[in-house]
């Protein structure tokens, strides 16, 4: 069962991160309408992942107490465990600390400028895109539902980014050396897409093949940056180490600001 | 209480965004399952959420207990089911009308036709009927609606999303 609840974070926990990150941006768009763009991306993807923690949630509570206590290492959620509470999709996503967390490095990179951002979310859309493709044929009935679900979402998501790739890509002269530095500084981080943990490798049939998406997104990858006039890095070394908990400083910015106030107020609501 | 007088009593509860549609038009009521216990009436509604982090959904889920809850029962439950996923394709024919009036353009295209990059929809006005319009954003006030402004009568207007 804990591979399975890892394996749901880990895609629980891209979407909640990006999903931050976009909605960071709420009031500083640099136009009113691509304001509201990001905040309805990160909207679907708070959606997607409520739906996945609530799940993860179920499972977690449905594990022995030994299991249980050793899932997370965060303090918060440990006496949770060790006073008998029943985890729910907050706590998830409020009391675990960046240890914890199985997002890849890519979603939780800072938004920098308009050209970082539509980069990092055009890095992740076309991955997620394949992803929840695939994972609609899960086994699992409940995470096919969700990724059913979320690939219309997606499908708007990836449009979106596109357009703004081809757009900076095939722009000005400015645009073009923002989006081309974007991209190369973000790289790096693509690896880690497709690379099977152990928790991947578990969890057969309910899961997806990482490695097998790899081909699609290369494809689309190469199609976009074609109409934007951009090349594709080659030879780049890969980071990785988010999908096991091991993260870049800027995840511990995100959750700061993002976990204040359950930290501060615990159980507080509004 | 029937299945049938169950759903046209739904019929009252609206989307908090667009008053003017019921959830019944909208498509999103999935099935009513009734039961008895110890001889008293029991419910699920099974409802399907528009957008995974629409927030109306609460609010509508609020509006249905209350309807309910002048109805007697015993027990109330609602149920979220998210497989087939929603899609404006289950919006009835009068829906569409309601909007339309209310002055939002209706979803014009089957959800499965899918959009070429810089592609839009070419959606009419709800106001003067012009065809002559364009896309302002492909995102707007709530993740159902795009945004377009009409050339012929300069208003701009709402465009509830194929989706
Ligand atoms: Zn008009």
């Amino acid at each position: 069962m804990k591979n399975k609840l890892f394996y749901i974070l880990e895609w629980a926990d891209n979407t909640l991160i990006l999903g931050q990150r976009l909605s960071e941006w709420c009031g500083h768009g640099p136009v009113l309408e691509q304001d509201i763009a990001l905040t309805n991306i990160a909207l679907d993807h708070l959606g997607c992942a409520r739906n996945l923690y609530t799940y993860a949630a179920e499972i977690f509570n449905g594990m022995d107490a030994v299991d249980r206590s050793e899932c997370f290492a965060s303090v918060a959620f440990q006496r949770n465990v060790k006073e008998g509470h029943q985890a729910d999709e907050d706590d998830l996503a409020f009391l675990r600390d960046a240890w914890d967390f199985r997002n890849v490095l890519l979603v939780e990179q800072p938004n920098t400028d308009w050209a970082y951002t539509v980069a990092r979310a055009f890095l992740f859309d076309a991955f997620n895109y394949y992803y929840l493709t695939a994972m609609c044929n899960s086994v699992d009935e409940r995470l096919a539902g969700i990724a059913s679900k979320s690939l219309k979402e997606a499908t708007y998501h990836l449009r979106w980014s596109s357009e703004w790739v081809i757009r900076l890509g095939d722009g000005t002269e400015e645009s073009k050396t923002r989006i081309v530095e974007a991209i190369a500084n973000l790289w790096p981080f693509t690896g880690e897409l497709f690379t099977a943990t152990e928790v991947d490798t578990f969890v057969e049939g309910l899961g997806v093949d990482f490695a097998a998406l790899k081909p699609l997104w290369e494809q689309k990858v190469a199609e976009i940056f074609d109409e934007a006039t951009l090349e594709v890095p080659t030879g780049v070394w890969m980071q990785s180490g988010g999908k096991t908990g091991t993260h870049s400083e800027n995840l511990g910015f995100v959750l700061a600001e993002m976990q204040f106030m359950q930290r501060a107020y615990p159980n507080m609501e509004w | 209480m029937t299945k049938e007088g169950v759903i046209a009593a739904l019929e009252q509860v609206t989307d908090p965004e667009i008053p003017v549609l019921s959830i019944g038009d909208l498509g999103i009521i999935r099935d009513v399952e009734l039961w008895l216990e110890d001889g008293k009436d029991c419910i699920n509604v099974i409802i399907t959420p528009t957008y995974s982090g629409c927030p109306a959904m609460n609010v509508i889920a609020t509006g249905i207990r209350m309807v309910l809850a002048g109805m007697n029962f015993k027990r109330v439950d609602i149920t979220e089911r998210l497989d087939p996923p929603w899609t404006t394709d289950l919006m009835t024919e009068s829906g569409k009308e309601k909007l339309k009036a209310y002055g939002i353009a209706p979803p014009i295209r089957k959800s499965k036709v899918g959009l070429g990059l810089f592609e839009e929809d070419a959606v009419d006005c709800p106001r003067c009927g012009s065809q002559d319009t364009e896309l302002v954003s492909g995102f707007g006030p709530t993740s159902c609606k795009s945004l377009y402004k009409c050339r012929s009568c300069k208003e701009p207007f709402e465009h509830f999303k194929c989706h």
